[in-house]
């Protein structure tokens, strides 16, 4: 017992800088992608947070526990407050902090659209992260334009389902010509921290769509979040990839697509989903996947 | 910034210009929350480090084999699901 073992084989930062005593729900999403994210991007960051799950999480004023600055804003203002920190502390000639908006997905779907789309245009030199926990989870699971089709939440409840895609915003944020725009899930921490890294040194606004599962508000154990995260990626329901500077390119390829009723049997908020909405869920994923391999060539193409 | 002392703020006086957080979350032991607890079995572990990668708290220490952390476990599993040699198991706890 006394032969000394081998360190734990670490494929991400070893420091952790987001404290435990947190108050998020057991098993939750968001919580893993803050940890991630600050690993990625170290001490020196300042974090702007509209109202979302992780203004709760943090824990009460003067509390916090992320053991960076924060600063606490309202719902529509995540982008602008980020501008605004960011160009502040460059007039006064301070430079070197990484400005970080974290808002969930109502603030940035549809709350936060408009301040997000004018910080773009600006190019202001801020990192904007969505973690997508697909509805308004902190107010209790409302629904939000980034539900997905067939689910339930507590406004369109199961006779009335969400009907209608989840809304594009990858494209629309492409579509504003940012330097860097990545998709990325808490079941591949590497890929995620490899992302952050990279936006931190490109200046210009960076966007970043996480992919956070909520155990709580999509009904599934709270054991199996990474898991449903895996799922996701294996049956392209939630895409890995990046653009940078216009061009496209998938990170991860599942090299066989599984079905999404294995995604949907975890999940309680799609119980209800009869064989025929299953098929027309499937045939939306494939036609949305083909669209970006069909992208991700023609830049390819273009390169050489 | 990283001891577990509830900041007092008593008078106005005492509150910071800007709102920013001052104090740590340590203070909040979230161990009451969970119904059962990760045990971790030694001699099983491999030290791939997957459990104290994907700990949402962090509730888990890197050490070999990794070490958990009982004030802060929430006993959400995810540890317990995603370990490769199925060297954690569900122990339920009574207080």
């Amino acid at each position: 017992m006394n032969e000394k073992k081998k360190d734990l084989t670490l494929s991400i930062p070893k420091e952790e800088i987001m404290q435990p005593g947190h108050l998020a729900c057991q098993g939750c999403g968001a919580s893993l992608a803050m940890r991630y994210a600050l690993k990625a991007l170290g001490r020196n960051v300042i974090l702007d947070i509209p109202a979302c799950c992780w203004a709760v999480i943090d824990g009460p004023f003067p509390y916090s526990a992320t053991g960076v600055p924060i600063y606490h804003t309202a719902f529509e203002t995540a982008a602008a407050v980020a501008s605004g920190i960011s160009n502040g502390l460059r007039s006064v000639g301070k430079s070197g902090a990484t400005i970080m908006a974290w808002a969930g997905d109502g603030g940035t779907f549809d709350i936060g659209i408009q301040a997000l789309s004018g910080a773009a245009e600006r190019n202001d030199d801020i990192i904007y992260t969505v973690y997508d926990n697909e509805a308004y989870m902190n107010t209790g699971i409302q629904r939000s334009s980034a539900t997905p089709h067939g689910a339930w939440t507590t406004t369109t409840p199961v006779k009335h389902f969400k009907k209608g895609e989840k809304k594009d915003l990858d494209s629309i944020m492409v579509a504003h010509g940012i330097p860097y725009m990545a998709t990325a899930s808490i079941s591949h921490p590497e890929d995620l921290i490899k992302k952050y890294q990279k936006a931190a040194k490109i200046r210009g606004t960076k966007f970043l769509h996480v992919y956070a599962p909520c155990p709580t508000g999509w009904k599934s154990d709270p054991a199996m979040t990474v898991k449903v995260a895996k799922l996701a990626v294996e049956t392209n329901v939630f895409p890995i990839y990046e653009v940078e500077n216009g061009n496209y390119r998938i990170n991860i390829k599942p090299s066989k697509r599984k079905e999404v009723k294995e995604y949907l049997s975890m999940q309680g908020r799609f119980k209800h989903l009869t064989e025929e909405d299953v098929k027309y869920i499937q045939e939306n994923i494939d036609r949305k996947w083909d669209t970006l391999l069909k992208k991700e060539q023609y830049f390819s193409s273009k390169e050489k | 910034m990283t001891d577990d002392k509830k900041v007092e703020l008593n008078k106005v006086s005492d509150y910071p210009e800007m709102p920013v957080s001052l104090g740590s979350m340590l203070w909040n032991k979230t161990s009451s929350w969970r119904n059962f607890k990760p045990v971790i079995d030694g001699t099983k572990c491999i030290g791939c480090g997957i459990c104290w990668k994907f700990c949402p708290e962090p509730a888990i220490f890197p050490t070999n084999p990794p070490t958990v952390d009982y004030d802060f476990c929430k006993g959400c599993g995810i540890c317990i699901s995603e370990c490769p040699t199925k060297a954690i198991s569900k122990v339920d706890e009574t207080r």
